[in-house]
C-alpha cells in the first residue's frame, strides 16, 4: 500500500441558488432552489513517501476541497482515503498529529501577538518537548530567514514574512506530510523564492512528502516533479512534468507582426490562426512544422516586421490543457 | 488537560486587563440592579403581599453580581466568525478536541467577566440601606450549598452556551433562531425574575428545564428560599442535567463537524 492511497473519492456541495435583487431574496425565502455541484467525483491517486506532488487545476476544480478531504477537515460522500494507514476524517485527532498545513488564504497565527507566541502554544499542542521544540524553532527560523520576524506582532508583518511564519508554524511538530494550498499567493518574487528553496531543502532532508496547489506555473515547475491535473472535479492527468510537455508540449504560439495581409493557406502542423490588430497569432506543432520552415513559409507571402516564438512555458501548456480537456 | 487549561488561562488573563470594561460593567449592574428593587418596592409599598422582600432583593443583587459569569446570551464573535468565514479549516487541523477546546476558551471568558465585578458589587450591596441591602446568608450550610451549585451553574451554563454556539453550524447564523432561544432560556433560568414568582403552568415548565440550575437554584440558595434538604437534592439534579448537556454538547459537536462545510475557498 502507497503512503497516500485515495480511492474513488467524490464529494458534492448542496448550494442554495437565487438571482440578486430583493424579490428573488423574497422568492428564496418561499421556495428554496438547491443546486448540487459535483465539486471532487470519482478522483483516485497514490502518492508515495517523498514525493512532491504538484495539484493544479483552474478556479473551482476541486484542488481546495480535495486537499481539505485529505486534512481530514472535510467528511468524503464516498471513496476511501488512507494516508499512512490513517483515514483522516474518522481518526482526525491522531491523524492531524503527523500533518502539516497551510491555506495560503488563511491565517493560523494570532493577530495581535509575535508569531513566537503562537509557535508556543503549538508547542503545548503538539505537546513537543522543550528540547526538541527549540531545535526545531531555531532550525525553521534560521532556513526561513524569520528571526526578527517572529518578535513582532503579526499584524504588523507584510504579506511574505507572514506566510512564511505560517509554514513555520505548520512544520514544528516535524509532520511528514505538508499541504500548501496556494502557500506563495499574492507574494512577491523574492519571497516566492524564499518559500519555495525553503520546500526544496525540508523535503531533501526531511523526506518530507509535499502536496501543493498552486496557481503560480512556476511554483509547480521548480517544485513538483510530478503533476496531478484536475478539472471539473475529474482528474485528468497524471505523471510527470516531463510527460506533461512531451504530450502537450510540441505547440509552440508564434506571433507575426506586419502591415501585410495574408491569404487563408492550409498547411499541415498548423493547428490555430487568428487575426489580431497589429499581425497574426499561430498554433504551430514543431513535430510536424519546424519553426524554421514554418517562417520561410510565411515570409514568401508577407513582410514580417517582427516575430516572437513563445517558448515551452507551463502556463502555455495549462492554458492548452485546459482548452484540450474543455475545462 | 494542560493544554485545555491554558486555553482558559489565556481567556483569562487576556479578558481581565479590559480595567475599564469592568468599571463600566459594575456600574451597569448597579443601574439594574436598582431599577429592579425600586419596581419590587413601589410594588411591595402599594399593596400587601406574603412575599419576602429581602429575598427578593437579596435574589437580584446576587445575580447583578454574577451576571457575567451565569449570563446565557453571552456570545464568543470568535467562534462565530470562524464559523462565517471557514478558519474553522485550520482549527480541525490541529489534535484538539474541539469541544474541550471552546469550553474552556467559554468558561475562561465567563471567569474573567464575573472576577474583577463581583466583590465590589456584594460589597457594596451589603452596605446598603434598608430595602436596598444585601442580606447576609441565612445559614452557613445554605452559603456553602450557594457556592456549591454556583461552581455547578458555571459549568452548566457554558455547556449549555456551548451548544447555542455550535448550532450556528446548522444555522449559519448567529441571530435569528438562536437568539429566540437564548432569551427563553435567559427567562427559564430566573435571570430575569426569581421562578417562584411565575405563574403555576409556566412555573411548571421552569422547573423541568435544566435552566433553572443555572441562576434561580444558587441565588434562592443563599438567601434560603430552598431548604437545605431540598438543595441537595436539586443539586444532584443539577449535575445530571450537567453530564447530560455534555453529552449532548458532544454529539452535536460530532454532528456539525461530519456536515460541515468550510466556507470559502
Amino acid at each position: 500500500m502507497s503512503f497516500i492511497d485515495v480511492n474513488h473519492l467524490s464529494k458534492t456541495f448542496k448550494v442554495a441558488k437565487r438571482n440578486s435583487g430583493l424579490k428573488a431574496a423574497l422568492k428564496s425565502f418561499v421556495n428554496r432552489k438547491y443546486v448540487s455541484i459535483d465539486a471532487v467525483k470519482d478522483v483516485s491517486f497514490k502518492i508515495n513517501k517523498g514525493e512532491i506532488v504538484g495539484y493544479i487545476g483552474p478556479n473551482g476544480a476541486g484542488k481546495s476541497t480535495t486537499i481539505k478531504m485529505l486534512c481530514g477537515i472535510l467528511k468524503p460522500d464516498s471513496g476511501s482515503i488512507s494516508i499512512n494507514h490513517m483515514s483522516p476524517f474518522e481518526e482526525r485527532k491522531k491523524f492531524v498529529k503527523d500533518i502539516g498545513v497551510v491555506f495560503g488564504q488563511r491565517s493560523q497565527l494570532w493577530w495581535d501577538i509575535p508569531a513566537e507566541d503562537t509557535f508556543d502554544l503549538l508547542k503545548v499542542i503538539y505537546k513537543i518537548d522543550d528540547k526538541e521544540y527549540l531545535e526545531t524553532k531555531n532550525k525553521l527560523v534560521e532556513m526561513l530567514d524569520i528571526k526578527d520576524v517572529i518578535k513582532m506582532p503579526v499584524r504588523q508583518l507584510s504579506l511574505g514574512q507572514r506566510m512564511r511564519c505560517e509554514i513555520a508554524a505548520s512544520l514544528l511538530h516535524k509532520p511528514s506530510i505538508l499541504f500548501l494550498d496556494e502557500p506563495t499567493i499574492g507574494l512577491d518574487a523574492v519571497s516566492k523564492e524564499k518559500v519555495r528553496n525553503f520546500i526544496i531543502e525540508i523535503n531533501k532532508k526531511y523526506k518530507t512528502t509535499v502536496i501543493l496547489t498552486s496557481h503560480d506555473m512556476n511554483d509547480i515547475e521548480a517544485l513538483a516533479n510530478r503533476i496531478i491535473l484536475i478539472g471539473r472535479g475529474s482528474k485528468l492527468f497524471d505523471g510527470t512534468l516531463n510527460d506533461l510537455k512531451a504530450k502537450f508540449g510540441n505547440c509552440r504560439k508564434v506571433t507575426i507582426i506586419t502591415n501585410d495581409t495574408l491569404k487563408k493557406f492550409n498547411k499541415k502542423g498548423v493547428c490555430k490562426r487568428t487575426k489580431t490588430d497589429i499581425g497574426y497569432e499561430f498554433i504551430i506543432d514543431i513535430n510536424l512544422i519546424s519553426i524554421s520552415s514554418f517562417v520561410n513559409y510565411v515570409g514568401e507571402y508577407v513582410d514580417i516586421s517582427d516575430i516572437d516564438i513563445d517558448s515551452d512555458n507551463i502556463d502555455n501548456l495549462i492554458i492548452k490543457l485546459y482548452q484540450e480537456y474543455n475545462i | 488537560m494542560r493544554l485545555y487549561f491554558n486555553l482558559f488561562k489565556n481567556k483569562l488573563i487576556t479578558n481581565i486587563s479590559y480595567r475599564m470594561s469592568a468599571i463600566a460593567g459594575i456600574l451597569t449592574q448597579f443601574f439594574f440592579g436598582f431599577v429592579f428593587i425600586s419596581v419590587y418596592v413601589a410594588f411591595f409599598e402599594s399593596g400587601n403581599s406574603d412575599l419576602d422582600l429581602h429575598k427578593i432583593v437579596s435574589y437580584i443583587w446576587l445575580n447583578q453580581a454574577f451576571y457575567g459569569l451565569t449570563y446565557i446570551m453571552l456570545k464568543d464573535n470568535d467562534f462565530v466568525s470562524m464559523i462565517k468565514n471557514g478558519n474553522i479549516a485550520y482549527e480541525l487541523c490541529k489534535p484538539i478536541n474541539f469541544f474541550k477546546k471552546w469550553f474552556s476558551t467559554f468558561y475562561g471568558i465567563r471567569v474573567a467577566n464575573v472576577l474583577l465585578k463581583f466583590l465590589p458589587i456584594i460589597c457594596i450591596a451589603m452596605l446598603l440601606p434598608y430595602p436596598y441591602k444585601l442580606e447576609a446568608p441565612v445559614s452557613i450550610m445554605g452559603f456553602a450549598l450557594f457556592v456549591v451549585s454556583l461552581i455547578i451553574s458555571s459549568f452548566l451554563v457554558t455547556g449549555i452556551a456551548y451548544i447555542f454556539h455550535i448550532l450556528i453550524f446548522f444555522t449559519l447564523d448567529d441571530r435569528g433562531i438562536i437568539n429566540i432561544f437564548q432569551v427563553l432560556g435567559e427567562i427559564f433560568s430566573g435571570g430575569s425574575i426569581p421562578l417562584y414568582l411565575f405563574p403555576g403552568f409556566l412555573q411548571t415548565i421552569a422547573y423541568a428545564l435544566p435552566f433553572r440550575y443555572i441562576s434561580d437554584l444558587p441565588y434562592n440558595l443563599y438567601t434560603g428560599y430552598f431548604s437545605i434538604n431540598e438543595g441537595i437534592s436539586l443539586i444532584t439534579c443539577s449535575i445530571i442535567w450537567l453530564v447530560v448537556i455534555v453529552i449532548i454538547g458532544n454529539i452535536l459537536t460530532k454532528l456539525a463537524l461530519n456536515k460541515s462545510v468550510i466556507q470559502g475557498g
